[in-house]
């Protein structure tokens, strides 16, 4: 098995970086959406952010990924209570995957060969506690994404089929990347991935060459490139952690709330979802920057990331979404 | 002559570079239509190849046989659980993917994971006419791009290969080297050629590594590069270096009609585009589609809802829960949900009186069948009359009553597709797309001048509706005319001849029970369009000449 590319190593894409960083200090954030061109590292980058990221304590034998065995949903399947350490889920959700493959199903092998009826956790069992990648989510069937964001929301998942009745946690980040040119999402569940970045391939001739050379190192002789890249990685996990520690006790002041609410209302984003993703990105930013307080310059960092595709869509609009984002960021937080 | 025998060596160059780096050059795209160029190359492969054994695949795979699989008849025979182990999840597999162009997406997006974790080494045998293709996600991951036709047989002789040399390359290939600055060279060179993805650089310093240890020689030449730039980069290649950047710039030049038209309207081109937009919108009946839909009901008597056609068979489409039922001629079994059915009771059956020894107890009530629901996507083609007569009078409003039939059919989620007519013959501006935005971009781009060559225009319309078709999609055509034909399907000048045409393709578009409309967007109602419409049976709307000013004018003195 070959070691994924080094999440520091990727040249440029600064604010997807940021956003997966950012759901990494706080999941609450909810998922990340990324839409771009082929080839720009969309993919490259999920997977170099399960190396970068912490492991977590599991119990051995408990497919869903419990933290402790008396958490564990089905204790009749555990038989070592061990617990290790194992990286971060990273789970890829392929397209055409079928709704049992997702939210598991009856076991057919323990059903045909002992009689036993049983459940088989799906995709959303393994992903607990970690992040579930599907690639090309715009061309995943309709009513899976329905099915999946709904289970990202409520952190729980709830399966009523074949006369089974289960009920387990699955709280996951949701990663879903895409080619825009390829079809679009429909904004209902648009709104319900808490960060949307546009990545676009790199144009400045440095950039592309830096790209090309860290990529062909890789690929020539991974062992040197990877001790190469080893420390700043360790670093940037050393930041995710001290994070996360932080979170909890960064402040944010009643001005601020009321920036978001404004930044909100002057997009017309419905609902109040955007509200609270804004406060929530911004808070992960400035845990993550090392700040106590939310200040107006987190907000508009993380602003594009968390609005962008909360607008209220209109077809005919020239311009993109981003320069309207930044336009009203620059209005209202001037 | 030079130049065939110049694409066989190629290919076959193509072919030894791959032989020597199988899984870090992805592989191979093929396209060329069947016939026995293309037959001479593929037996070459296999050798090329070797050891790895290249598997035929077809786009209808399925995942058990992509992934492995529990392998149901063997699990059952022997009590325990048999697997089967599938393509990718065997190292080092070869696939040769027949009819690559009718790959679907999630087999392309599979087949594309396979390729990024560097197991599988593919070859795409691409027999797509003119627009089909393989998809773009594999095509980005396949570092060769050959193709085969205009190829005599005469001109290509069988390839053979060196085993040992190969061999001998394969060994040396970790410890070529390259010159410090290859990287920065290559990623230059792709760029001038207007080749955004940054696959393609990587492809060309790999394949000059794995040339330079085809010659035995340590170090990656000028001449290893620019060879492997050639094959990799060459067609892959969007636009020529130095040439203009702008690529699909539109070809024809709007600017001899203003001049004509100049006399008749002073300041055509300063009605602002959103007061024509506005105008339109205040004028078109907000249901427009769900009209046609209507239409199409009552003439097909066919259940018709607001996107496509929903047709539930049992061959294809989304699953829906399979249902009880007895096993006919049509019905599909649902094998697993039969077994599901049934596996409660297996203890039981097992204990009954007189049950036979059997490993498994099937009772014909726990038959289960499978349904799929299918529901095809719908299509709206706008056939727009960009001709001289009707362009600088209203194609502006014709592109506003576009952009907000568009807006309708975006938030239906259907596919749209634009063709024009104008000149001589008629073009596809667009083909079938769900990219609102690229459609608006063509239709920004629609230049406007000639004849008026209707026939054409409804025969594209009509030629697009019955492939689409095909592909599951559900037609309705939109003809956006001043209706002075004047052009026949021929591209001769003649009035009487265009109208004839026009008319019986409109009657082939009406036998194909395809649904249109007709919008006039002539300065007064056509009696030829309405005619038109009815030989369709279709609606026809005059495009209203009212303007925002207008209105607001007319309210005013209303108000007084």
């Amino acid at each position: 098995m070959t070691q994924p590319f080094p999440f520091s190593a990727i040249v440029g894409q600064e604010e997807m970086k940021t956003a997966m960083v950012l759901t990494a200090v706080d999941p609450t954030i909810g998922g990340v959406l990324v839409f771009g061109d082929r080839g720009t590292g969309k993919s490259t980058a999920v997977r170099a952010l399960a190396g970068l990221l912490p492991p977590i304590s599991v119990v051995a034998d408990c497919p869903y990924n419990s933290a402790r065995p008396e958490d564990c949903p089905d204790p009749d399947v555990v038989l070592n209570k061990q617990i290790v350490d194992r990286p971060t889920p990273v789970i890829d959700l392929p397209l055409g995957v079928t709704e049992d493959r997702v939210v598991g199903a009856l076991d057919i092998e323990k059903a045909l060969t002992q009689g036993e009826k049983r459940f088989e956790p799906g995709l959303l069992a393994r992903a607990h506690r970690g992040y579930l990648y599907i690639d090309e989510v715009n061309l995943l069937e309709d009513h899976i994404v329905d099915l999946l964001l709904d289970v990202a929301a409520s952190g729980k998942n709830v399966v009523e089929r074949e006369g089974l009745s289960v009920r387990h946690p699955a709280k996951f980040v949701l990663v879903g990347s895409g080619n825009p040119e390829e079809g679009e999402l429909r904004p209902q569940l648009l709104d319900r991935f808490g960060l949307s970045v546009e990545v676009a391939s790199p144009t400045d001739i440095e950039d592309r060459i830096e790209v090309i050379s860290r990529r062909d190192a890789y690929e020539t002789d991974q062992d040197a490139f990877l001790t190469h890249w080893r420390g700043e990685d360790e670093a940037l996990r050393e930041r995710i952690l001290k994070g996360r520690k932080l979170l909890a006790s960064v402040d944010a002041p009643r001005g601020i709330l009321e920036e978001c609410a404004k930044l909100c209302i002057a997009l017309g984003s419905d609902g109040l979802r955007g509200e609270l993703t804004l406060l929530r990105t911004a808070r992960a930013l400035a845990a993550f920057e090392g700040d106590k307080k939310v200040t107006r310059e987190h907000l508009r960092k993380v602003a594009p990331s968390a609005l962008r595709h909360r607008l209220r869509r209109d077809p005919l609009d020239e311009a993109g979404s981003t320069s309207r984002v930044n336009r009203i960021v620059e209005e209202v937080l001037a | 002559m030079t130049t065939t025998s110049d694409a066989w060596q190629n290919a076959k160059l193509a072919l030894t570079i791959l032989a020597v780096d199988p899984i870090g050059l992805g592989g191979l795209n093929l396209r060329a239509r069947s016939g026995p160029v293309r037959d001479r190359f593929i037996a070459a492969l296999a050798p090329a190849l070797a050891p790895r054994k290249l598997t035929r695949a077809y786009p209808a795979i399925t995942d058990d046989q992509l992934f492995g699989g529990i392998d149901l008849s063997a699990t059952l025979q022997a009590g325990r659980t048999v697997l089967t182990s599938g393509l990718l999840t065997t190292p080092n597999t070869a696939i040769l993917l027949s009819m690559s162009e009718r790959c679907p997406a999630p087999l392309a997006a599979r087949l594309a994971i396979g390729l990024d974790q560097r197991n599988l080494t593919m070859i795409a045998l691409d027999e797509g006419i003119e627009d089909e293709a393989t998809p773009d996600a594999l095509l980005d991951r396949l570092a060769f791009h050959i193709t085969l036709d205009e190829i005599s047989l005469n001109d290509c002789p069988g390839i053979e290969f060196d085993h040992d040399t190969i061999a001998v390359a394969q060994r040396a290939l970790p410890k070529v080297k390259q010159p410090k600055d290859a990287a920065e060279l290559v990623t230059q060179i792709a760029l001038r050629f207007g080749i955004t993805s940054l696959r393609a650089p990587l492809f060309v310093l790999r394949a000059a590594r794995a040339r330079a240890a085809l010659r035995r020689e340590t170090e990656v030449t000028e001449a290893d590069l620019s060879s492997a730039a050639a094959l990799i980069l060459g067609p892959r290649a969007t636009l020529l270096p130095d040439a203009p950047q702008e690529e699909d710039a539109p070809a024809p030049t709007p600017e001899d009609a203003p001049s004509d038209t100049a006399q008749k309207d002073p300041n055509p081109a300063q009605i602002p585009e959103d007061l024509v937009l506005a105008a339109v919108a205040a004028s078109l009946p907000k249901d427009i589609l769900d009209r046609i839909a209507t239409s199409k009901a009552s003439r097909t008597s066919a259940p018709s809802g607001g996107s496509g056609d929903k047709k539930r068979g049992n061959r294809r489409g989304r699953p829906v829960p399979p249902q009880k039922g007895q096993l006919g001629s049509a019905a599909r079994l649902d094998l697993i949900a039969t077994l599901r059915a049934a596996a409660p009771w297996q203890t039981l059956r097992r204990q009954a009186q007189f049950a036979p020894s059997r490993k498994i107890h099937i009772r014909p009530d726990d038959i289960r069948l499978k349904r799929f629901e299918e529901k095809s996507d719908r299509l709206l083609i706008f056939a727009v009359d960009a001709s001289g007569s009707s362009a600088l009078a209203r194609l502006a409003e014709a592109k506003g009553a576009v952009e907000l039939l568009l807006a309708e059919a975006y938030a239906r989620r259907d596919h749209v597709a634009l063709i024009a007519f104008r000149g001589s013959e008629a073009d596809v501006m667009l083909p079938p797309t769900r990219s609102l935005v690229q459609t608006k971009r063509r239709l920004a781009a629609l230049a406007g001048g000639g004849g008026t060559p209707l026939a054409s225009g409804l025969e594209a319309a009509l030629l697009m509706a019955e492939t689409t078709k095909s592909k599951g999609l559900t037609p309705t055509i939109a003809i956006l005319t001043d209706g002075r034909a004047n052009v026949a399907l021929d591209g001769s000048a003649n009035r009487i001849t265009a109208a004839e045409d026009a008319r019986t393709i409109a009657r082939m578009i009406r036998a194909k029970q395809t649904p249109a409309l007709v919008i006039d967007t002539g300065n007064r109602p056509q009696k030829a369009l309405s005619d038109l419409a009815s030989e369709l049976q279709a609606p026809y709307l005059p495009l209203p000449r009212a303007d925002a000013h207008q209105v607001s004018q007319a309210i005013e003195a209303a108000l007084g």
